[in-house]
């Protein structure tokens, strides 16, 4: 038998990290279909799985990937898609369900140039808002943004942890320049790695109610087959899994499946932080576009320009009250993002009423690091 | 309520779940009947069992059962159960949905299923028509018919079901009505048992959307079934349908081939 996780340190492209931290993560079923940028991963997944007893699957479209993993998700696999943008749009509705029948399962977008089939081998950021309300009706949603190939690594794998915990499909946004991007990764001993797993109900069947939850306002999932033969459905539902379409019992359900996120923010947000204490510019930025502003920070720094920068590894849910407060004693605000203008609409609403600039990069490149210190220096002046 | 009270069937059914939703006069009672009464016939484990339904009328059907069970989106239940069947083959799955849902929105799922060869089985009511949303056309609709969105009648073709199926793969292909209980349950046994990718069209009257719009009363619906249909081992390509003349039902395929599930288990133990 193969082994596992493939602990060592290896130069590979960010697709193939994402794949081995699903496999590193538990991983027992993937299905996509195939498009650019993330076909990588499946390529890789079906090389690895076979050997592993995983189950991997070509489905003839992007919606019937989704619906698949919810199913195996409701058999107890650990369960995962990949695509792009174009594949996203396609799932959504399916997401919706994931979100409403609380099946864990992880999305990921290799996100490339929009709208429509825009610029397919190339990197952009531009699904940002689309995974948070992408979807009918009221959901909240957890997005993580790598920057790096060990990023793909680490950030799946904390993918489906949350996922795991919280009973809800968790997006991976990262870019065709990051999962085409060739740099070191470390994949660390089996040992090493926190692995999470659903909550399994202790209830024997006969009390067993699916969608019961305690203060944690997640419920214990059982699988397909275990014996406690609950029937569960996109329709609105009361605990017992079955329809209802009182208001009592969709206002009830609807607020606990954002609360259960929502109240848990300050516990899933992700960040890291460049010389923010003094900073009187903080530079916010995420996935490919932080490096560059990491770059530019430091050059600032050079030239004596109090410049800082926040990078946010977790998107959503944003974390609304760290933004105002980090952003307490600056004078201004940059954010630099690779699309028109997504992200910055929430740190502008987190940081009312101080001075936001925006920094849009559009087709490929991400900001080159001159640009974002162009950006502070003009601020400073 | 006394033990003499106690319907043969309410271990197979979720009683709290009763009465159903469906009309008066409608099949989707018979065929949900028949699905549990041949699990209770072949002493099948509730437990192994997963009953998937995708939207509409006969997407209820999922919620009546006292089985594992799952009503998914519209379109949504083959894909569903296939990661089911891949999954957890140690499982029976089952679908139960509309010709709708799997045929039309669905369509695309169905092809490939039955290429794949994953093992399950399909229960397709027939109703000639979108039910639930006030019986429009769809992709079973007879030509001609007059819906609410064809009121000058429809001008598109139909499909043959048992015919497209059968083309796409799928090793058990079988056609009866509502009105040919014995046939259908006895075709829903052999279904349970088979493994490979089973397909069971029942053609089922919609009282309240086709039959009250072309002027059918249930009793009418039900003795057209007994009428105007022929038992036949023909190919699924000659088994013709239309409703208003003749509908040729049978069981029309029953092969062996390895199913998806017994391919890939085959393609590991030579990947180790």
């Amino acid at each position: 038998m193969a082994n596992r996780v493939l602990t060592g340190t290896r130069f590979v492209h960010g697709d193939w990290a994402c794949a081995e931290g699903a496999i590193s993560a538990g991983c027992g079923y993937y299905a996509a279909y195939p498009i650019t940028p993330a076909t990588e991963i499946a390529e890789r997944i079906a090389q690895r799985f076979p050997v592993l007893g995983g189950k991997f699957i070509q489905f003839e479209d992007e919606i019937g990937a989704i619906a698949s993993v919810i199913g195996a998700s409701f058999s107890g696999l650990k369960a995962m898609t990949a695509t792009s943008g174009p594949g996203v749009s396609l799932m959504l509705e399916n997401i919706g369900l994931a979100v409403m029948t609380e099946a864990p399962c992880v999305i990921v977008n290799v996100m490339r140039g929009g709208p429509s089939t825009g610029q397919p081998t190339m990197g952009a950021q531009g699904d940002v808002m689309q995974c948070r309300w992408g979807m009918h009706g009221d959901v909240e949603t957890i997005a993580l943004a790598p920057q790096s190939v060990q990023e793909m690594y680490d950030l799946t794998v904390e993918a489906f942890n949350l996922s795991e915990a919280y009973r809800t499909p968790v997006f991976l946004l990262s870019d065709a320049n990051i999962g085409h991007l060739y740099e070191r990764l470390t994949i660390p001993r089996e040992e090493e790695l926190t692995l999470v797993d659903r909550k399994r109900p202790t209830l024997p069947p006969s009390e067993y109610l699916p969608y019961r939850a305690d203060e944690s306002l997640v419920p214990p999932m059982a699988s397909f087959g275990d014996g406690y033969r609950f029937y569960s459905t996109g329709l609105t539902h009361d605990e017992k899994g079955y329809p209802d379409m009182s208001v009592e019992t969709q206002d009830k359900l609807v607020r606990r499946l954002c609360d259960k996120i929502r109240r848990n923010t300050d516990k899933i947000t992700m960040v890291e932080t460049l010389m923010t204490d003094d900073c009187e510019v903080l530079v916010v930025a995420y996935g490919i576009a932080a490096r560059s502003a990491a770059t530019a920070v430091k050059q600032a720094r050079e030239r004596g320009l109090k410049a800082g920068l926040l990078r946010l590894v977790s998107l959503w849910p944003f974390p609304d009250k760290l933004l105002e407060k980090m952003a307490e004693d600056a004078k201004a605000v940059i954010v630099a993002e690779m699309n028109y203008g997504q992200l910055v609409r929430e740190v502008e609403r987190a940081v009312k009423p101080k001075p936001v600039r925006f920094l849009p990069k559009l087709g490929e490149n991400p900001h080159t690091p001159g640009e974002i210190l162009e950006a502070i220096r003009r601020i400073d002046a | 309520m006394t033990e003499e009270m106690k319907h043969p069937l309410s271990d197979y059914l979720r009683m709290d779940r009763l009465p159903h939703i469906w009309c008066a006069g409608c099949g989707l009672g018979i065929i949900l009947h028949s699905y549990v009464e041949a699990i209770q016939e072949l002493s099948m484990d509730l437990d192994k069992i997963v009953t998937v339904s995708g939207i509409g009328c006969a997407g209820r059907a999922s919620g009546y059962v006292n089985t594992d069970a799952f009503h998914t989106t519209h379109g949504r239940a083959l894909p569903f159960a296939t990661g089911i069947s891949i999954s957890r083959p140690d499982l029976k799955t089952v679908v139960i949905s509309g010709d709708g849902d799997l045929f039309a929105i669905g369509g695309n799922h169905l092809i490939h299923a039955a290429r794949r060869n994953v093992d399950m089985l399909v229960i397709c009511s027939n109703n000639f028509n979108y039910g639930m949303t006030g019986a429009q056309y769809g992709p079973t609709t007879p030509l001609n018919t007059r819906t609410p969105t064809s009121p000058y009648g429809s001008i598109e073709n139909p499909f043959n079901l048992v015919a497209l199926v059968a083309s796409s793969g799928a090793t058990m292909v079988s056609r009866w009505t509502v009105y040919h209980v014995y046939h259908l349950k006895n075709a829903i046994k052999k279904g349970l048992q088979k493994k490979g990718f089973s397909f069971i069209e029942v053609i089922s009257p919609c009282t309240t959307g086709f039959g009250r719009l072309n002027k059918q009363t249930p009793i009418e619906m039900m003795r057209q079934l007994r009428d105007n249909t022929k038992i036949m081992k023909v190919h699924p390509m000659e088994a013709t349908i239309d409703p208003s003349t003749e509908i040729i039902i049978g069981d029309f395929v029953d092969v062996r081939k390895p199913t998806y599930g017994e391919i890939l288990r085959e393609l590991e133990a030579k990947a180790r």
